[in-house]
């Protein structure tokens, strides 16, 4: 197939990545809105139940949702629906590079197109290890939006990559970087419940897990991408040092780098010293996240610097 | 610190200090007291965070390191803010008063809060893990399994096969596991700081310069070779390695095919003669692949044309014959250069103009290239009579000309076109200068050679800094007890740090326990399962972990 025709595909399948995003994100809706109405058993109840579940051999962590938190037929809907709009944007992904002949992320258009495949990749394959069918309606929203943005913004048809691109360090680091974007944004949506929930525990809310567990998992995702993180500034030093003969030059899009590595490891310090748990390191993670949408779009799009080749 | 009676928080556990809420009096009581609240992890999140904060200016300004051409943009188009620029050392934020205050400071509360860890835990790794506690009941993933004092060496045994350190305490035992991930916070936290002085010191002694070559052409790495040169402060020019380089060929490749990225460049690749101890050889530098010669890095930073251009004066006469680089303006490598002849015409003579390498006209009638490569070469000067204004003592960049002082003869407003030529094309200076005459055209490269002592160390201390920040993240600390009461052993455990497989950790071990003790009596194991975690669980508290630090 010729490129552009591959290329026609690809996009055809995101579209329909799309439009399967949104019916999950009505599904998901839906399921929130029918749980809000339905009465709950009161948390504390619920906890102590789970807590003293006696003759489980293999208890579930301390960090383990409770028991009422399972998913109900439209989160089961959802994720269904999720899984499949995942499969067709990683199709959509794969025919791109195939158009381009190289790897899917080296235009704004593509880190998008990649990214938020990543995002929800990670959500789904967290299914894996832990139940966050809760966090549905946020990833599934994230990512019919993003898309959505992306391919009305940003869309370029594909193009070869400029001598400074042409690294295999373009496919470690920028797909390390998503990766950690990705972690990070399912951090942030469970900070962003913890908080909902630490003003209002009604309706939808107190089918979650406790703040105390949303915080813990959103700990525990933040970390992941924090490692993740390093990596992508360390492999970009390594790079830098080969394209541009310095490792480190304090570039925009370095310092936004740096700049967000300095923010999560203090949500790292946040989380481990007196007063600032809770809902004061939540906001920190937030912060964090707000700095990587900030540099995807805003740096990418106004700001000087070496970076500038996004090709949109 | 003696064992604490709150059995979440152990007592050996070093947090820093925690800071009094007031200061004792005397000046050194103050002291105790400011370096307490600079050690404190509190100061350290509010320092990372100004940190972040201060580090944002150097993206919105541009910087004499990174974009020098932006500060004098900037300068020139707001000359009534330079000196709200310079007082907050704006173009140069990474290495201004209060950046390098807000992480001083972050470094400095560094060092004062991983000693004291240090030294304790220095200790902690040759210590015996610590007393049981009294009441295990507290802890978390509590449980009881069948077994009693008899059972305890079987214990001992299993937790050291699952690596942890244990010790014998009346009729429990008491285990620790996981030193590492405290040996790897230091480090990572020490190789940060190893990271700033390795940079601080070693970058003083390297150099960076870079030097123009026109196809053919070549430099010798000494000082006077450079177009320009910057080094660190203990830099010494004896330390340049002996070597030469020749540029005898510049390739480059645009596309040709994709239809939306016609002419976008696919490949540069110098190929270079590099002399190096009397001995010659052919290499090749590309743009993601730079040169080393004799501990030196050089890079091809970027390319363009140089046209050679000859001017006859009236009697024919060659008074300037060089190859004269121009500097490209756009992705279609439109370039513009410029010639200065001071002497050899009857008036000095300045040319001033474009260089397209794939010209067109354009409906206006003006030329512009349509493409980066050679399809259609053609040189447009505009030319100049009069004063250079070369001796005024001012310096002058060979890339623009000053016009004030002299009368356009060719090209703009002054009635006769400008001297648009082809490769060798001839033509005549109006007011009979002379001729000038485009001879051919080669591309030129810039090389960077880069020499920069710290790459190899900044590279290792890097790798430790990733290592021991993964064992810090990843690797679970905890403690862990087993307590004979009666006929039923007690198990426990306590995190420290992170740990949410804690609770999964003592079930384990429960479950080890038991298999093994049956194992040993030859009862039927899964009837003692079922009896793992009957007892489980009083109310537990709220956090699996003892710590949040002051
Ligand atoms: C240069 C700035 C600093 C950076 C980038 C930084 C980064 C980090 C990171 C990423 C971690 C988590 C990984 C690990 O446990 O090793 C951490 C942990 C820690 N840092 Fe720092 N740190 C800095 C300065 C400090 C300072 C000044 C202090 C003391 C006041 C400090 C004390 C700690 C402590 C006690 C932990 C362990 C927290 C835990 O157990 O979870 N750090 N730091």
């Amino acid at each position: 197939m010729p490129p552009a025709e591959l290329d026609a595909w690809s996009l055809l399948l995101v579209y329909s990545a799309m439009a399967v995003y949104t019916l999950a994100f009505v599904a998901y809706a839906v399921d929130v809105a029918r749980r809000s109405a339905a009465t709950a058993v009161p948390e504390e109840a619920r906890e102590l139940v789970s807590a003293g579940a006696p003759g489980a051999p293999a208890r579930p962590a301390a960090s383990a949702p409770a028991p009422a938190a399972r998913p109900g037929r439209g989160a089961r809907i959802g994720f269904a629906l999720i899984v499949i709009a995942w499969a067709l944007h990683l199709g959509g992904a794969v025919m791109r590079g195939l158009a381009a002949g190289r790897v899917p992320w080296a235009n704004m258009y593509e880190f998008a197109l990649t990214g938020v495949a990543v995002i929800v990749g990670v959500f789904v394959l967290s299914r894996l290890w832990r139940d966050l069918n809760f966090l549905g309606v946020f990833i599934s929203g994230l990512a019919t939006v993003f898309l959505g943005l992306a391919t009305v913004n940003f869309y370029v048809t594909p193009t070869p990559l400029p001598p400074a691109l042409q690294s295999y360090w373009l496919v470690i680091h920028v797909f390390v970087a998503t990766l950690a974007t990705g972690f990070f944004a399912l951090g942030s949506g469970l900070s962003v419940l913890q908080l909902i929930k630490e003003r209002r525990s009604s309706g939808f809310l107190r089918a979650l897990p406790s703040t105390v567990q949303l915080e813990d998992l959103a700990y525990r995702v933040g970390v992941i991408g924090f490692i993740f993180w390093t990596f992508t500034l360390i492999a970009g030093a390594i790079w830098a040092e080969h394209a541009w003969g310095r490792y480190w030059g304090w570039d925009t899009k370095e310092v936004w780098t740096f700049v967000i590595w300095v923010v999560y490891a203090g949500y790292i310090h946040a989380r481990a010293t007196r007063g600032w748990r809770g809902s004061r390191s939540a906001w920190l993670q937030l912060v964090g996240f707000a700095a990587i949408i900030f540099n995807y779009s805003v740096v990418n799009l106004f700001f000087k610097g070496l970076h500038a080749y996004s090709g949109l | 610190m003696s064992q604490s009676s709150d059995p979440l928080r152990p007592g050996d556990h070093v947090d820093g200090v925690a800071a009094p809420s007031q200061p004792p009096l005397g000046v050194r009581g103050w002291a105790r007291f400011l370096w307490r609240q600079l050690t404190s992890m509190r100061t350290a999140i509010v320092l990372l965070l100004l940190l972040a904060v201060a580090a944002i200016p150097g993206s919105l300004v541009p910087q004499e390191s990174s974009d020098p051409n932006g500060v004098i943009q900037v300068r020139a188009d707001n000359p009534e803010l330079i000196w709200l620029y310079d007082a907050l050392s704006l173009h140069d934020v990474y290495s201004s008063p209060w950046f390098s205050a807000i992480y001083i400071l972050l470094f400095t509360s560094l060092v004062g809060c991983v000693v004291p860890r240090l030294a304790h835990h220095w200790k902690a790794m040759r210590a015996q893990p610590p007393r049981t506690p009294a009441r295990l009941s507290r802890l978390v993933g509590f449980q009881t399994v069948p077994g009693d004092a008899s059972d305890l060496d079987r214990a001992d045994r299993v937790l050291r096969r699952l690596g942890y350190r244990t010790a014998r305490y009346g009729d429990s035992v008491s285990a620790e596991r996981g030193y590492l991930r405290e040996t790897g916070n230091l480090l990572f936290h020490l190789s940060m700081l190893g990271l700033l002085l390795v940079i601080g010191r070693g970058s003083g002694f390297g150099y960076d310069g870079q030097r123009l070559l026109v196809e053919g052409r070549g430099f010798a790495n000494t000082l006077s070779s450079y177009d320009s040169f910057s080094s660190g402060q203990w830099f010494d020019e004896g330390s340049l390695e002996p070597f030469a380089v020749v540029l005898d060929d510049l390739q480059v490749e645009y596309e040709t095919e994709n239809r939306d990225a016609i002419g976008a460049p696919l490949d540069f690749t110098a190929l270079v003669s590099v002399t190096e101890d009397g001995a010659e050889r052919d290499a090749q530098i590309k743009v993601n692949e730079p040169l080393n010669v004799a501990g030196a890095d050089l890079y091809l930073i970027s390319n363009g044309y140089a046209p050679r251009i000859s001017v006859r004066d009236a009697s024919g006469q060659v008074v300037y014959d060089q190859y004269t680089p121009f500097l490209a303006q756009d992705d279609a490598m439109t370039s513009l250069g410029v010639i200065k002849l001071p002497d050899g015409l009857e008036e000095q003579l300045g040319l001033r103009g474009f260089f397209y390498p794939t010209a067109v006209p354009l409906d206006t009638g003006a030329l512009a290239s349509a493409y980066p490569d050679l399809a259609n070469p053609v040189l447009s000067l505009q030319a100049f009579a009069g004063d250079l204004g070369l001796d005024r003592g001012v310096p002058r960049s060979v890339y623009a000309l000053e016009t004030d002082e002299m009368t356009q003869i060719a090209g703009g407003d002054s009635g006769t076109d400008a001297l648009t030529l082809a490769p060798g094309q001839t033509i005549d200076i109006p007011g009979g200068l002379g001729t000038i005459t485009f001879e051919d055209v080669r591309r030129y490269g810039v090389i960077e050679v880069h020499v920069d002592h710290t790459q190899t160390p900044v590279f290792w201390i890097t790798v430790l800094l990733f290592a021991s920040l993964l064992a810090s993240l990843l690797v679970p600390r905890r403690r862990m007890w087993v307590k004979a009461a009666g006929d039923r052993l007690e198990l426990a455990g306590l995190a420290r740090g992170e740990d949410p497989t804690l609770e999964r950790a003592v079930d384990d071990l429960a479950r080890r326990l038991v298999d093994e003790g049956s194992a040993a009596r030859g009862d039927d194991a899964s009837a003692a399962t079922d009896a793992v975690g009957a007892t489980a669980g009083e109310a537990r508290p709220a956090g699996p972990t003892d710590r949040p630090r002051e």
